[in-house]
């Protein structure tokens, strides 16, 4: 699936990342963790085996959500007209309260209603984060950001 | 089996490129033969010689393409490097490996490109790859700017860089690029104002934090050390190689394993060195590869010039101009002479221990030339 150049890009999973994808369209942060006794690590992005204990059986583990933010940037033009529409705009990059060496890419929403990416507060490296999944004003793909102490 | 090494077995014998430029008329095929003819000619070896090709991906014009146009004979040995920019120092690894066993005897490696006048390959919507894209793209991390400027961000938070320290890697190239006629900005000299004062692309990097876009091609002719020593030019001695794909990495978007900020060249360096009779102090100019001036002190530490985190700092005081401690991208680099994917710091590596670069280091005897940081990379150790 592509999609034209004057919208926005959806995501475009592959095998081992559509389950992601199927959890944060009903509200969930999962994570794929290795399956195998004694193992149980968490790997991303999604792949078929445990680089830890090589087990091909794995699980889609809840996340609470939480997060810090690790990093984040002020795109500009030249963009994707979709994109070049909402510029400038932030993208973070949330490393996870129970993996931080898993960081997702991600934008921040506002704490009210309706407010979009515009609105949104601006990033600072270290802030907490929680999962947002209401549908975002811009029509960005789930999950969201919220700062917890905006 | 015996002990086997690539160290000073291969040589490059010859160079030669095309003008750089916004846009040439020529396509991207023609471009390549007159870069490959050039560097041929240079070498004082004859088309039908040549054995061997190497390239990297991302190049539109391929083997049977270019040695049907250029008349090369037998081909025995080709091979394509991974990974855009992260293969330019691959192609002279793989031809010396050939040369060296026996493979072949006359190896060519080169780069066209049309990227000033073509499309932006990140424009490119239908062709993304659902890995890593689907986590990255749709929330507008679009660009390798964007892509590595979420490094830099995170890089100037923990060691204290600043666009001051950017500034002197942008400087560095450009001031090399004043000295060079054959660099798209060779009459445009660089103010601290006019950096300071440039657009953003993907803040905290501006636009002279990003490389040019070019219409241009280079290569390079490969062959034995014995062979390079009967040539016209003078022989530059491949003392090194090593490419480098470091454990859980993940490309530009190297966001997922325990320390993001120690990418490939970490992994490049230890084994270039591992094979070297020489260390970091012993370079007496380095050719960076240089897409984005942030891979410039995450390179230097990398590469073990200085510590972890203590790129940004080396590059004060004019360490990396004419004279400083480690003199770099002598030609104008991708920043400022022509962005060919890389091709044109090896180019420039050869001038300077050749002793004909437009910005000669003195009696320089050691080069360092890398491949694109933050991807699967590769480099090279030269000497004369
Ligand atoms: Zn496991």
């Amino acid at each position: 699936m592509t999609s034209p150049q004057n919208e926005l890009l959806q995501p475009v999973p592959d095998d081992d990342g559509a389950p992601f994808w199927e959890y944060a369209a009903r509200g969930e942060l999962r994570m794929q963790a290795c399956a195998a006794e004694g193992c149980g690590e968490l790997r991303f992005p999604p792949r078929p085996c445990c680089p830890h204990c090589q087990s091909f059986d794995s699980e889609w583990r809840l996340m609470s959500g939480r997060g810090r933010i690790w990093s984040y940037v002020t795109a500009h033009p030249p963009l994707l007209p979709a994109y070049a529409a909402l510029a400038p705009y932030d993208v973070v990059l949330v490393e996870l309260a129970e993996a931080p060496q898993i960081r997702l890419v991600g934008n921040l929403v506002g704490n009210g209603n309706g407010n979009g990416n515009g609105s949104a507060p601006k990033p600072r490296i270290g802030a907490a984060v929680t999962a947002d999944f209401r549908e975002h004003p811009d029509g960005l793909p789930l999950p969201h950001w919220r700062l917890e102490r905006p | 089996m015996g002990v086997s090494t690539l160290k000073d077995v291969t040589a490059i014998a010859g160079i030669g490129q095309t003008p750089f430029a916004k846009q040439l008329p020529e396509s991207e095929k023609a471009l390549a033969c007159r870069a490959i003819l050039a560097a041929l000619d240079d070498a004082g070896i004859k088309p039908a010689e040549v054995d061997a090709f190497a390239s990297y991906t991302m190049e539109n014009t391929d083997e049977v393409e270019v040695a049907k146009a250029i008349g090369a004979g037998d081909v025995t040995f080709f091979a394509k490097t991974g990974y855009g920019g992260g293969g330019s120092c691959g192609t002279i690894a793989h031809l010396s490996a050939a040369i060296a066993t026996g493979q072949a005897t006359v190896g060519v490696a080169w780069r066209s490109r049309k990227r000033g006048s073509g499309p932006r390959p990140w424009t490119n919507t239908a062709v993304q790859l659902p890995t890593p894209a689907q986590w990255t793209r749709p929330y507008g991390l679009l660009r390798p700017a964007d892509e590595i400027g979420m490094l830099t961000r995170r890089y100037m938070h923990e060691y204290g860089a600043t666009r001051d320290h950017l500034f002197n890697v942008a400087l560095a190239c450009r001031n090399r690029a004043n000295q060079n006629p054959a660099a798209m900005m060779y009459e445009r000299p660089m103010t601290r104002e006019s950096y300071m004062s440039s657009r953003w692309i993907s803040e905290p990097l501006c636009l002279f934090d990003n490389c040019l876009e070019t219409d241009g091609a280079l290569a390079c002719v490969v062959v034995s050390a014995e062979r390079a020593r009967d040539l016209r030019q003078k022989p530059v001695y491949v003392h090194s190689a090593a490419q480098g794909l470091p454990a859980q990495h993940h490309g530009m978007v190297n966001y997922w394993n325990d320390d993001p900020l120690s990418g490939p060249s970490w992994t490049a360096a230890r084994h270039l060195w591992k094979s070297a009779d020489f260390g970091p102090d012993d370079v007496d100019v380095a050719q960076i590869y240089d897409a984005f001036t942030p891979l410039i002190p995450l390179s230097l530490e990398g590469y073990g010039f200085c510590g972890r985190g203590e790129g940004a700092a080396f590059t004060e005081g004019g360490a990396l101009e004419t004279g400083g401690r480690l003199p770099i991208n002598t030609s104008g680099g991708g920043l400022s002479e022509a962005y060919v994917h890389g091709f044109n710091l090896i180019n420039e590596g050869v001038r300077q221990l050749r002793g004909t670069s437009t910005a000669q280091v003195p009696n320089a005897a050691t080069c360092l030339v890398t491949a694109g940081e933050g991807v699967p990379t590769s480099a090279l150790l030269l000497r004369s």
